[in-house]
């Protein structure tokens, strides 16, 4: 069954990533979906069709999604009002029949996209529906059956929205919509216990959706912060677990009150099983733990906002200070000194460990940044235990992106990987410092981003284009 | 720290080879209650280490583990609630976690265990 999915026009990379790892979830297996858009869309419309195998798959998706607008059945469409007539009219009996009887009870939403329209123009397009044989009750709260007319801008000039050759009209039976209400209910400025990179309430819950979070599942975040990710896991119903290497953020936060657990109690949901202070470049996890989590979201430190820190003096990993012993009598309240992480060291860190620690079919989350330039599959990390399901990025500058990865774990974690991984954990330690002056020049992330524009400026809006796509 | 995590640790110092499982020191425990999930429950079962499991719970004073484990136990729901009890909801809020082969001891401080380790232990 052809279903219209209407999305926000938000976060536009992250939109079809979402109905697709809901509908697996609701599914509980693997399909390929079918998508279609109609002709004079452009790709950033917000406008698709998929192909589901119920109305209840749909709906279920519709509610729990973020960036979804509603699912919908269409009954027509058209560039015109005419158009539009002609294509309801040849819609199947069998489709309209059940909702049009007379002891139902209706209304129709005009839901616009680019446009504004007056109430009175609302209304005018209401009644000239009147073709459709309506037999049932108008009733605007709570009708049985809802119908919306969504009109799009027909003009070219398309302030902020995606160009569109010609006006577009649907007319569609309402299947589901999402539940908005929850991204403003999680917002990070009603958040009790915040950190200066805590993860925004909208896309934690989208990572919690690609990672499938449901009740029963045990969730992972090694970088877990202030917990602003498990957050959205334990919203979705999943238990969580996090660590972190800093231990006055998991500890102790900003007093009794206001600290991770805080957060979890302000919404009444389970906090976490477990926090743990531990360096993820040294986890410790005990040798034979394996296929334990069900997922790991997380948003590792990449050195742009916040770095990322690893255990290790460092002089020590650099070499100009020999090892050296603590004495006995300061060991109790000595603090460990630790030394830059490296993007790609953290990376392969990460890979390893989820390898490792999730269930077969598990998913691993997380945001990677790139040069905007360097956002393609060829550029993302790989790993063989791990396939890429989805890539969605996020401008962040005309300089950098962010990239949320979604990969599932199809292979096992074979000892001969786990050799391979000590290999190249030991290259990071032997190659520290070699790593970390690479890291500094001209091609790190932080340097691409940091550095002074050799660039003419433009001059005034002329050269800025008027649609920005990934930008909204 | 409930006993599901200490399950999962060990002390990963550079040469300790079985630096599992941590003995446990009780300064202060606690009970904090947690919604009992038996899909959960059953889940993880196979992903512990029983006797680790069955020791620590004695450590904390748990007598009522059996010292082993049988998946026709899974059925009974008396046997569910108290292995969620257990697991979960057993909270030791001060204390420490001490490894086997070294005697290091890893603190445990308002129930969050400090794995971190020295400079001379990685």
């Amino acid at each position: 069954m052809w279903f219209l999915c209407y999305f926000l026009h938000r976060l536009l990379d992250y939109r079809i990533p979402e109905v697709e790892s809901l509908a697996r979830l609701f599914l509980g297996e693997k399909v390929d979906l079918k998508w279609r858009q109609s002709p004079y869309h452009h790709p950033d419309s917000p406008f698709y069709f998929i192909d589901l195998p119920s109305e209840d798959i749909a709906r279920k998706i519709a509610s729990r999604s973020v960036l979804l607008k509603g699912i919908f059945e269409v009954w027509g469409e058209g560039r015109t009002y005419e158009e539009l007539r002609v294509s309801i009219e040849a819609c199947p009996e069998e489709k309209k029949a059940p909702y049009l009887t007379p002891d139902s009870t209706f209304k129709i939403v005009v839901d616009t996209f680019g446009k504004i329209l007056s109430l009175d123009e609302q209304t005018e397009r209401i009644h000239s529906m009147s073709y459709i044989p309506f037999l049932g009750v108008v009733k605007l709260k709570c009708p049985e059956h809802k119908f919306w007319l969504i009109e799009t801008d027909g003009n070219d000039l398309n302030n902020g929205l995606p160009p569109a050759d010609n006006m577009s009209i649907l007319f569609a039976r309402e299947i589901g919509v999402s539940d908005r209400k929850v991204v403003v209910k999680y917002e990070l400025s009603r958040r009790n216990y915040l950190g200066p990179t805590a993860m925004d309430a909208e896309v934690a819950l989208l990572m919690a959706n690609q990672a499938l979070a449901k009740p029963g599942n045990l969730v992972y975040d090694p970088f877990v912060g202030t917990g602003s990710i498990l957050v959205a896991a334990a919203h979705f119903g999943a238990m969580t677990m996090g660590a972190d290497i800093d231990i006055r953020v998991i500890r102790d936060g900003k007093g009794p009150d206001k600290n991770v657990w805080s957060n979890f109690k302000q919404y009444d949901l389970t906090p976490p099983i477990g926090l743990i202070r531990a360096d993820n470049n040294v986890p410790p996890w005990r040798s034979n733990l394996s296929e334990v989590f069900d997922a790991i979201i997380c948003d590792p430190p990449y050195g742009v906002r916040a770095g990322g820190r690893k255990s290790g003096g460092r002089k020590l990993l650099q070499g100009t200070r020999d090892p050296y012993k603590i004495d006995e009598d300061r060991r109790k309240d000595h603090i460990p000194s630790t030394a830059p992480y490296t993007l790609a060291e953290c990376v392969h860190d990460l890979l390893d460990l989820a390898a490792r620690l999730l269930v077969i079919g598990g998913r691993l989350v997380f945001f990677y940044p790139a040069p905007r330039d360097e956002c393609g599959e060829e550029y993302f990390p790989k790993h063989p235990c791990f396939t890429l399901i989805a890539n969605s990025e996020q401008i962040l500058s005309t300089r950098y992106s962010r990239c949320l990865l979604t990969m599932e774990k199809t292979g096992k974690y074979t000892d001969e990987l786990a050799a391979e991984s000590k290999r190249i954990h030991q290259e990071f330690k032997d190659n520290h410092a070699e790593m970390l002056q690479e890291s500094r020049e001209n091609g790190s992330l932080h340097h691409i981003v940091f550095s002074p524009s050799s660039e003419t400026k433009l001059n005034g809006t002329e050269a800025r284009p008027r649609y920005r796509g990934k930008y909204v | 720290m409930r006993l599901l995590t200490h399950n999962m640790l060990s002390c990963n110092i550079k040469g300790v080879t079985k630096g599992f499982p941590l003995s446990i020191e009780v300064q202060k425990l606690d009970t904090k209650e947690t919604d009992f999930n038996p899909d959960f429950l059953r889940n993880i079962i196979p992903k512990l280490e029983w006797k680790a499991f069955h020791d620590a719970a004695v450590s904390v004073g748990l007598n009522d583990i059996p010292e082993q484990v049988d998946p026709v136990m899974l059925e009974y729901t008396e046997f569910l609630q108290k292995f969620h009890h257990a697991l979960l909801e057993v909270h030791l809020e001060e204390g420490a976690l001490i490894c086997p082969e070294t005697g290091r001891r890893f603190p445990v401080t308002k129930g969050v265990p400090n794995m971190l380790l020295l400079e001379d232990e990685v």
